[in-house]
């Protein structure tokens, strides 16, 4: 069992003892105390269970690495999955509930597939769930989302607020160690700007544990001289518990800064996600400990040899009475000697190399602590926790040579470079034989707009492993005191000719639970390339993207697949270095500040006059106005009504403006439409399409001629913007010796509807301008005062009734809105909104961008030959419209549908054809684009693109409903209402 | 993340600021072309391992296209320039043979 030493613990402030919760149990930790710490502090070694087999799982290592220590921590608003107790700080009254058991983390019901494991192989998924097709619907698929994922999802909205945060900086240093020090106090002193982070709450990385001479002086002590020489400067900024998450290209680097976890109460954001431009940056990761294959290396007990080392300095952790340390190389010995300083037993070090020699070495034997060489662990005692090891000889297959009762298990495999973040932009990797890792290839670095390569590595990341070597790749001026330690030999298994039983023991992946024997069994099922097995086998998948265990599993297969290492190489490094929250993605951007929201003149008005708002790109238009406690379909249909018999008013400011203008403007809006803008008469309006260099309709909307040189096009609402890009780009890119400016006057402009049988009557008594038929007859627009307004009218029409629309500077259209208001009062006059508007069009069987096409229509598709010039040579999409899928008669068209029980088509129905496709789907013959209910008709209309629909009038065709019930209309005329338009004509 | 120099405005403007418009120096092929011609301006496209001219627009900027020449694996920027040209610059192509030895334009042997 592990427990809290009465002494020592370099990171603990031991006058603040900190409560917190444990499953629900009450525990106690100290200030500078991780989750992880205090948890072993109080003896809680059992942490979590595995994802696949929910085998029990302790700690295993003390930092980012961590596979097995995911916690669920907070509670309500503040809860959250997967965090590492090993990087979570402890804090005051932290809840926190380990993950993946039930109904407890000492009972598992799950651990039954622990016992089955044999019958849960590599690749199980693939293998188990293709047949029979029914059971996947029934059986697999619920038993799969049941025990999927770790961790269980937040219930309620995040209580806190996250930010991000732009610097530009000619250093980045990331990684607070020796190295990165170092590499930090260089920079400065070249003069930049350096900015260098550190994703723990400490300087220093490794080296105060681990120990040695600098320049004379104790490491923790040169570290503090270091931070405290680099803190003064001005030119420098520092932030721990800030993480490079990910490098990209041109030097852009996201770091993820974690500024509250610790102290929830705290004021402030609680992370920050930077977002840095970097000339250079130096990676100064430093390395990660690889565990040793042995069977039952996942057993609670067994841990890291270096985090076992940090256990007992920096939080005064025992990780037991007696722990033996397994290994392969010289570092694990100062875990033996940190251990035997702590006054706790080490019954043995079990060191696979036959005859290893170095001053480290001896340091451990002069202790008295027993060294067996050439041994190895045949497999690890216990059931849900350490109680002894079985040692062998390496050499061998297993035989059992003694046994040695222990608590906990120290192992160290060796060290890999962190080379993540060099990876993750480019940066390629070699690998060293000698001392049997990959490390950052210097000559083929991530490289910047100039060409040349703007990551560097120092430090353990780049290779260098002890503290003298250190120093000097990052270019330290201090030398440490330099010992030669003993070759490490590479060991993939212990012992190296362990068998089938052994081996499927030997946990590669402790998240995911893979085993030696499951990427063996993918090398003899064929996958060779490293990233398919990864995904057979879903080793490195896990949370923690295998920081332990890819060396380890690509090891295995390049044995198994008798290929060097270097030829199978590592599987891609992708950000972020570890999970990286939600929230900070987000930053300030949810709720209100989500994105802009746009508001007419009218805005208020809506909002106090009952709107039921409808978002419509970054507009909010009303929908329709309730009044009272009407339904939003009672609002509607007495919307279109009114406005049929008496008069409506629209806020149509949201359609786009845009003003073309120069002695080319004729001739390139010929080019942007499809029919002729250059022979329109000043004064005139013309209602034009607008397709893309495919043909497919993008635009529509009515053209208003002001001057000789000046056009004023109106889009639709969603595509000013767009439409506004797209007309540059063709001035830019294709015309640009054509002399036309464009400019987007959507917001300039207010501009209110008024239709209806009676609209005329409402403007007349505003008084000012002769809007009679003769003055001002249908496709016109003029100049002139209404009501003291200056204003800007057009006779244009979107719903078949008399309509003006009325177009008055942004700043007036409250008052002018007011005004019609008031006004329309004794002419009946109401509001109507975007749904009202659509229900009037589609009655006229005029259609809507984005209703009626999708992309993949043309104007022909929709019966718009008649606005389509012949006389013209060219137009934007008239090429396309020529091909010869494009004239095929076997198009689907618009047509009317007309229900022959007055029923209400669904949106998107799809018309019925008879048989089925090459998949046994139901074959279709059209669709419905647009359908709603006509309060004038009493029925319902709808309009659809139908195979030859037009070929086809008063044919009865059958629609699907998502019932499974179909439903049959007929094919009509698009226009229902008015079909002679008499009423728009007065 | 690219950063580049818009050739208008004299920013080097950050990527989001940046909207991205595909190959550079296509032909637009009218009501006159074949069949092959038309298609090919529609949809066939250069792919290259290597130097790409592409257009962009600084959108969240002065509004304005330019082009700019990049290597697809480097992400080295050998220069951008205004897009009211049919084709590269002849000094940008020669620099950009200078530091690629044999690279020419639209040479994809």
């Amino acid at each position: 069992m592990s427990t809290r030493l009465a002494k020592g613990g370099r990171l603990l402030n031991r006058n603040r003892a900190l409560d917190f919760i444990f499953n629900g149990r009450h525990m106690r930790g100290f200030e500078g105390d991780t989750l992880a710490s205090a948890l072993l502090g109080e003896g809680q070694v059992l942490m979590g269970r595995s994802f696949k087999y929910h085998r029990p799982r302790g700690v295993v290592a003390s930092g980012a690495e961590e596979p097995n220590a995911l916690m669920n921590v907070g509670e309500g608003a503040r809860f959250e999955p997967n965090q590492r107790a090993t990087t979570q700080e402890l804090y005051d009254g932290l809840r926190a509930d380990s993950q993946n058991h039930w109904p407890s983390l000492e009972f598992d019901v799950g651990v039954v597939n622990n016992y089955a494991a044999r019958f849960l192989p590599a690749g199980f998924y693939y293998k188990t769930f293709m047949q029979p097709r029914a059971a996947w619907k029934h059986l697999f698929e619920p038993v799969i989302r049941k025990s999927a994922g770790l961790g269980r999802v937040p219930k309620e909205r995040d209580a806190d607020r996250y930010e991000h945060f732009h610097a530009h900086v000619d250093t980045l240093v990331i990684g607070g160690g020796l190295a990165g020090l170092t590499a930090a106090r260089r920079a400065a002193d070249a003069g930049g700007t350096v900015l260098l982070i550190e994703q723990t709450a400490h300087w220093g990385g490794r080296a105060p544990v681990d120990g040695g001479r600098i320049g004379g002086a104790d490491p923790e002590g040169w570290v503090k001289n270091a931070v405290q020489e680099l803190d003064v400067k001005d030119n420098v900024r520092m932030r721990t518990r800030c993480m490079g998450a990910g490098i990209y290209d041109h030097g852009y680097v996201l770091a993820y800064e974690r500024l509250t976890d610790h102290a929830p109460d705290a004021d402030g954001p609680r992370h920050r996600l930077w977002k840095i431009r970097a000339r250079q940056v130096v990676v100064a990761t430093g390395a990660i400990e690889r565990p040793l294959s042995f069977a039952g290396n996942d057993l609670p007990g067994v841990m890291l040899a270096g985090a076992v080392r940090d256990y007992v300095v920096n939080w005064a952790v025992s990780p037991g009475d007696r722990t033996v340390i397994v290994t392969n190389n010289d570092d694990a010995y100062r875990t033996a000697l940190a251990l035997h300083s702590a006054g706790l037993q080490v019954p043995a070090v079990i060191d696979a190399r036959t005859a290893p020699q170095s001053a480290l070495i001896q340091q451990v034997r002069d202790a008295g602590i027993r060294v067996e060489t050439g041994r190895a662990i045949a497999s690890v005692k216990g059931r849900a926790r350490v109680t002894g090891v079985a040692i062998t000889g390496q050499a061998g297959e297993g035989a059992v040579l003694e046994e040695i009762g222990c608590d906990a298990v120290a192992m160290s495999g060796g060290w890999s470079p962190a080379v993540h973040l060099w990876s993750h932009c480019g940066g390629k990797l070699v690998w060293d034989e000698a001392q049997a890792f990959f490390r950052p290839d210097p000559d083929r670095a991530p490289t910047g707009a100039d060409g040349a390569a703007f990551v560097r590595v120092a430090g353990a990341a780049n290779g260098a492993m002890s503290t003298a070597e250190v120093l000097a790749d990052a270019g330290a001026d201090a030398a440490a005191e330099s010992e030669t330690p003993a070759p490490i030999l590479p060991v993939w298994i212990m012992p190296q000719g362990a068998g089938p039983e052994l081996r499927a023991k030997m946990w590669l992946d402790y998240q995911n639970d893979v085993k030696v024997s499951d990427v063996q069994l993918a090398a003899r099922e064929g996958y060779e390339s490293v990233e398919h097995t990864k995904r057979y086998t879903t080793l490195g998948m896990a949370t923690d993207q295998g920081k332990l265990s890819n060396i380890n599993g690509l090891a295995v297969l390049s044995n198994a697949l008798n290929a060097p290492i270097p030829e199978v190489g590592t599987t891609t490094f992708r950000p972020p270095y570890t999970p990286i929250s939600f929230g900070s993605i987000a930053g300030e951007a949810r709720g209100d500040l989500f994105q802009p929201l746009r508001r007419t003149a009218m805005h208020d008005w809506h909002s106090i006059n009952g709107a039921h708002w409808e978002p419509v790109g970054q507009w909010r238009r009303p929908y329709c106005y309730r009044r009272g406690d009407e339904s939003v379909e009672d609002a509607v249909m007495r919307e279109v009504k009114n406005t049929r018999e008496a008069v409506g008013l629209l806020d149509a400011s949201t359609l786009g403006k845009i003003l073309v203008k120069g002695p080319d403007a004729g001739r390139f809006l010929d080019m942007m439409y499809t029919n002729m803008m250059s022979s329109l008469k000043v004064g005139c309006c013309r209602y034009g399409l607008m397709c893309s260099e495919n043909g497919f309709l993008i635009d529509d909307g009515v053209v208003a001629r002001l001057s000789e040189d000046e056009w004023l096009c109106h889009t639709t609402t969603g595509g000013a913007d767009a439409i506004h890009a797209h007309m540059e780009e063709w001035l830019q890119t294709e015309w640009w010796d054509w002399q036309v400016f464009t400019a987007n006057l959507t917001e300039q402009y207010a501009q209110i509807g008024v239709v209806g049988p009676r609209a005329r009557e409402v403007l007349d008594l505003l008084g000012g301008m002769d809007l009679s038929k003769d003055a001002m007859p249908f496709m016109s627009w003029a100049n002139g005062t209404l009501g003291g307004f200056d204003v800007r009218v057009f006779r244009i029409s979107f719903s078949g009734e008399l309509s003006f629309e009325i177009a008055v500077k942004a700043a007036q259209g409250r008052a002018l809105w007011d005004a019609l208001a008031l006004a329309g009062r004794e002419f009946g006059a109401m509001p109507y909104g975007t749904e009202a508007l659509h229900v009037l069009r589609a009655e006229k069987g005029f259609i809507m961008i984005g209703d009626e096409t999708d992309g993949t229509v043309i104007p022909q598709d929709l019966g718009l030959n008649w606005a389509i010039s012949k006389k013209k040579d060219d137009y934007i999409g008239k090429r396309a419209q020529a091909r010869a899928h494009m004239t095929d008669p076997d198009r689907w068209k618009l047509v009317g549908l007309e229900t022959l029980d007055g029923s209400v088509l669904p949106d998107g129905a799809l018309a019925l054809a008879e048989g089925e496709n090459a998949n046994g789907q139901r074959r279709t013959q059209g669709r419905v684009t647009s359908t709603y209910y006509s309060p004038v008709l009493g029925r319902g209309i709808a309009m659809g693109l139908v195979h030859r629909g037009p070929d086809r009038m008063g044919e009865v065709i059958r629609f699907a409903r998502l019932d499974g019930t179909e439903v049959e209309a007929r094919i009509v005329s698009t226009v229902f209402y008015d079909p002679d338009g008499e009423k728009q004509n007065v | 993340m690219l950063i580049l120099h818009c050739p208008y405005c004299g920013v080097d403007a950050d990527e989001t600021e940046l909207a991205p418009g595909g190959e550079a120096h296509l032909v637009r092929r009218g009501p006159e072309a074949s069949e092959d011609a038309f298609h090919d301006y529609l949809f066939v496209r250069e792919n290259p391992r290597g130097v790409h001219f592409e257009r962009w627009r600084h959108a969240a900027g002065c509004g304005k296209w330019f082009h700019a020449a990049r290597c697809t694996v480097t992400m080295e920027v050998f220069g951008t320039y205004p897009a009211q040209v049919t084709e590269p610059p002849a000094d940008l192509l020669a620099a950009i043979s200078a530091k690629r030895p044999g690279w020419r334009w639209r040479d994809f042997t």
